[in-house]
């Protein structure tokens, strides 16, 4: 994100202006002490995820059923589930899908919502209707009959998911991109730039979109938990993650049933979803004031 | 305490505000008298600490990052400065009332117009709707809005921005305060409304004997309206003066440069180049050791590394400027 | 019908006689409300046939309150707006029937100087950036050549090279409206429209800036449309002066005449509501303007002042009086004013 923030780095990546601005926007976020904090933990949990075969010493998929439902010890932290597997390490796996799934949907609907919203504000006319109008269907739509539709049809697999969320999800955010261009739009600075003769393509690009991307960061950092959401959603009701596969939500969705007997089972994996859209909301703080420029004296 | 006594004195006030980058003093001993009956006008540029003397004076400045002292403001006899929050939230709108520079965002775009400008009342006398409304009316007429029973139940968008100022000032007026502050009240009009309510605000203080306060950067409405003027420069008070011994005998440098740079639509122009004061007003918190405005000053000599005091330069006229301390006395009434 | 009187011949910077820009018959309406259910909308004229001719090198001051249609003239002029219906030439082009391409070439030519200098910058560009922009629209040259040309520009408005690494907050008002001047001349365009360009300064600040357009004026042979509410600043900076009221002009003439003499009951009443810097004049009894300005959707009958006239009489409310030569000068009344 910090680095699509900065079109003009995109334009002119040689001049020294720009790669100071990048630079201006680190530093500010580094002042930031709860957004180091949120990064610090989403460093550690991805790293986690990544190499979690060698940090845990159980197998995730392995059922012992001579272990069902233990309470936490020195073997295993936080206790096993119903099929006698590590609750810890069926979490630090589940973070692999969790945060993927978490993220990438979350970044191509913000791509298509952002490019079709700055088009829709900015062009006004038929592209502003067609667009729209194509943003109020989905709205419209039953979001999850319309994910369980693309999942059934395409088959349940992770691919699928992201196609479903991001075919979900691309319409809220056109809707508030646009209605942002439309504000900016009306800017003197935006009309200075047509008084010079700046194309419409550079006025969308380096005059409207570095002055969304603050509402973007809120957005991305407001969807990744919603993401989440979705993938337990669509996993409960079976069409998404498959079992033995682990991902956050079905991790709660099935430890529920033992919330009497074992309540880590579900309780840990929704600690892990509170604190990892805890540190996303913190990061997404820290970027958007450090890409304010009048934040940065 | 006679009736020559000013309604308003205010001696050594001081306001600081502490911010990341350190405290920055935006008011420096400020000290004036407002007369009974007179129109004050205090005048300065942007950032030179008119209206946060009013803000000021009216308790609103925002704590904690903001701290207002004084050695004392005496509102009629009896000292304000030393009041709790709610002793001055009592004082507000009924002793002082204050009429800003936007009226369109000063009154609130859902409620009618009658129920805002008669709130003073229902605060400060307890009184009923139909005492509020009549006295509304009333005020109405003072202030000359045509048509004023059909107003009452006016929203505000129904109304035109010289008739919301006028709205502005008669609940401003309701109480029948001691002392009106004006911030700018005529900016966001046009002349020929702003002629209009500056004419009303000289009518009230004629017909009712209102004290006004008023704050302005246009020395042109200055010379229409105000008796005394108090000329501030980056938060200091730099001149005091009778309005006639300000335009006729200017002491301070920036008060000339001031008077010069003005436009006239009066006289022709006789070049093209207008006079004009270089430079800009200093960051308060990064201010110059001696004399504020040295740094602009085209008479600047070695003394002004030293801060000048505010020092009486005639009867009732004083200048913050080492010309005048040192007894080296500009030319009277000679401006560059 | 009145080319020849709105171009008079005394004027005091005509050294170069040819007409820079000149509208004809220049309207531009909105539409109000209306919809399905909202019945017919309802037409705002905010100008309603301008007709006006600008010459090299003179600064045209449109002075008028808000609302008379002074800042959508602006627009409609370089065509950031586009007209209802009427004629816009710049230099011969007709610049109604340009294309887009076209026109957007033509912009280096025409330029704007907003009234707000804290709007009229994008906060997110750094200075450099800002100056950049329109050089890279036209072609200018090498990103080296582009870079000279912001410091020199940052020269000509009285600005250190360093600001170039500045975002616009970190600049004063007075800084920033020099940069929105120095992004408005750097492809050195001819024809300049000021929409109220030192309106939101302090008066020091103020003779600054007015200074630097003029002298900008003399180097660079501008011509300066200059758009104000503000009388004194007219005196001080105008050759010629138009004045607008609800969309049409009322008066034109050159700066001397019309502050020496006003025709237009309109111009008289707004000079003397200025108020004046000089406490002696005070009380002086002056008329004053009755009323309120009438709604642009629902204009009056006959002369769209008589409203608001003190000299109304019954020809008025039913007449509307067309812009009138009189003496080599142009007003919009049926009874002048006279000595």
């Amino acid at each position: 994100m910090t680095l699509s923030a900065d079109p003009a780095a995109i334009l002119e990546p040689e001049t020294i202006e720009e790669a100071s601005f990048l630079r201006d926007t680190m530093r500010a976020f580094r002042r930031n002490r709860m957004a180091m904090v949120g990064l610090a933990f989403v460093v550690l949990l991805v790293l986690g995820a990544v190499f979690a075969p060698w940090i845990s010493p159980h197998d995730p998929y392995r059922v012992e059923l001579d272990e069902q439902l233990l309470p936490m010890s020195a073997t295993y932290w936080l206790g096993t589930d119903n099929f006698g597997r590590d609750v810890l390490t069926r979490i630090l796996y589940g973070a692999r899908i969790s945060l993927v799934v978490g993220i990438v949907p979350s970044l191509v609907s913000l791509l298509i919502g952002t490019v079709l919203g700055i088009l829709s504000g900015y062009m006004g006319g038929k592209t502003d209707f067609v667009v729209m109008r194509l943003a109020d269907m989905m709205i419209a739509f039953p979001s999850l009959l319309l994910a369980m539709v693309v999942m059934y049809t395409l088959g349940a697999n992770l691919l699928n998911i992201f196609l479903a969320l991001a075919l979900v999800g691309w319409a809220s955010v056109a809707r508030v991109v646009r209605s942002q261009t439309l504000a900016l739009r009306e800017k003197e600075f935006i009309e200075a730039a047509r008084a010079n003769g700046t194309s419409r393509a550079v006025i969308m690009f380096s005059h409207i979109f570095p002055n969304v991307v603050p509402t973007l960061i809120v957005l991305f950092s407001l969807s990744i938990p919603e993401a989440i959401m979705w993938e337990s959603s669509l996993s409960f009701l079976g069409v998404g993650v498959q079992p033995p596969e682990a991902s956050w939500g079905l991790l709660v969705a099935k430890g529920k049933e033992y919330m009497f007997q074992a309540p880590a089972v579900a309780i840990a994996p929704g600690v892990a979803i509170l604190l990892t859209v805890m540190a996303f909301n913190f990061i997404g703080d820290g970027l958007r004031d450090a890409l304010d420029p009048s934040m940065k004296d | 305490m006679g009736a020559d006594d000013p309604i308003l004195s205010v001696r050594g006030l001081r306001t600081e505000f502490s911010g990341d980058r350190g405290d920055v003093r935006v008011l420096d001993d400020v000290s004036f008298d407002v007369g009974r009956g007179k129109i004050v006008g205090l005048v300065g540029e942007s950032g030179s600490g008119k209206s946060m003397t009013a803000l000021s004076l009216m308790g609103l400045v925002p704590r904690p990052q903001g701290n207002v002292s004084a050695s004392s403001i005496l509102l009629d006899g009896r000292d304000i400065s030393k009041l709790e929050p709610a002793a001055m939230r009592r004082i507000r709108g009924r002793d002082i009332a204050m009429v800003f520079q936007e009226p369109m965002t000063s009154l609130n775009p859902v409620r009618k117009v009658w129920e805002q400008v008669g709130e003073p009342l229902a605060i400060h006398q307890g009184l009923g709707r139909s005492a509020i409304r009549k006295r509304v009316l009333d005020m109405f007429d003072l202030v000359g809005i045509p048509e004023p029973k059909t107003r009452l139940d006016a929203y505000p968008h129904q109304l035109s921005g010289g008739l919301r100022q006028r709205a502005m000032i008669a609940m401003g007026l309701i109480c029948e305060p001691k002392l009106l502050i004006a911030d700018e009240p005529t900016t966001a009009l046009d002349v020929t409304t702003q002629a209009q309510i500056l004419r009303l605000m000289r009518d009230l203080r004629d017909r009712v004997g209102t004290s006004i306060i008023m704050i302005t950067h246009d020395l042109g409405i200055i010379a229409e309206m105000c008796d005394e003027v108090n000329v501030m420069y980056a938060g200091q008070m730099v001149e005091q003066a009778d309005v006639f011994d300000l335009f006729e005998r200017p002491s301070h440098p920036y008060t000339r440069g001031l008077l010069a740079s003005i436009p006239r639509a009066t006289v022709a122009r006789a070049a093209r180049r207008m006079p004009s004061i270089p430079g800009m007003v200093p960051n308060l918190a990064k201010l110059p050791p001696g004399c504020r405005f040295a740094p602009r000053c085209s008479d600047a000599m070695p003394q002004c590394q030293r801060p000048p005091d505010l020092l009486p330069v005639g009867v009732g006229h004083s200048a913050r400027c080492w010309l005048h301390s040192a007894g080296a006395a500009l030319p009277e009434g000679e401006m560059r | 019908m009145t080319g020849s009187v709105l171009q008079p011949e005394t004027g005091t910077a005509a050294q170069d006689d040819r007409i820079v820009l000149s509208t004809r018959d220049l309207t531009k309406h909105y539409r109000v409300g209306g919809g399905m259910f909202a019945g017919p909308p309802r037409v705002v004229r905010a100008i309603d046939g301008v007709t006006l001719d600008i010459r090299a090198r003179e600064t045209f001051a449109l002075v008028g309150e808000s609302g008379c249609g002074k800042t959508t003239l602006g627009r409609v002029m370089l065509r950031l707006q586009e007209p209802t219906s009427g004629t816009i030439r710049y230099r011969g082009t007709d610049l109604t029937g340009l294309g887009e391409g076209p026109m957007r070439a033509l912009r280096k030519n025409l330029q704007i100087v907003f009234q707000d200098p804290f709007a009229s910058l994008n906060p997110r560009m750094r200075i450099g950036e800002i100056l950049a922009e329109p050089l890279r629209s036209h072609g200018y040259g090498t990103p080296a050549e582009i870079r000279d040309r912001c410091t020199e520009l940052l020269e000509m408005v009285g600005l250190r090279r360093q600001y170039l690494r500045n975002y616009p907050h970190q600049l004063s008002g007075g800084q920033r409206q020099r940069i929105g001047i120095a992004r408005a001349l750097a492809n050195k365009p001819d024809f300049v429209v000021c929409d109220e360009s030192v309106s939101a300064l302090d008066v020091s600040i103020q003779a600054q800036v007015l200074n630097l357009l003029s002298d900008l004026q003399d180097q660079l042979k501008l011509t300066y449309f200059f758009i104000t509410h503000d009388l004194a600043v007219v005196r001080q900076f105008a050759d010629r002066v138009g004045v607008m009221f609800l969309g049409r002009l009322v008066e034109v003439g050159t700066t001397e005449e019309l502050f020496a003499r006003p025709l237009h009951p309109y111009t008289m009443l707004l000079m003397s509501a200025v108020p004046r810097p000089d406490p002696r004049k005070r009380g002086e009894d002056r008329p004053m303007m009755r009323g309120e300005i009438p709604s642009p959707m629902n204009l009056p009958k006959g002369c769209r002042f008589h409203t608001r006239c003190p000299f109304a009489r019954d020809i008025c409310r039913v007449e509307d009086p067309g812009l009138q030569t009189l003496g080599g000068r142009a007003v919009a009344c049926h009874f002048p004013l006279e000595d």
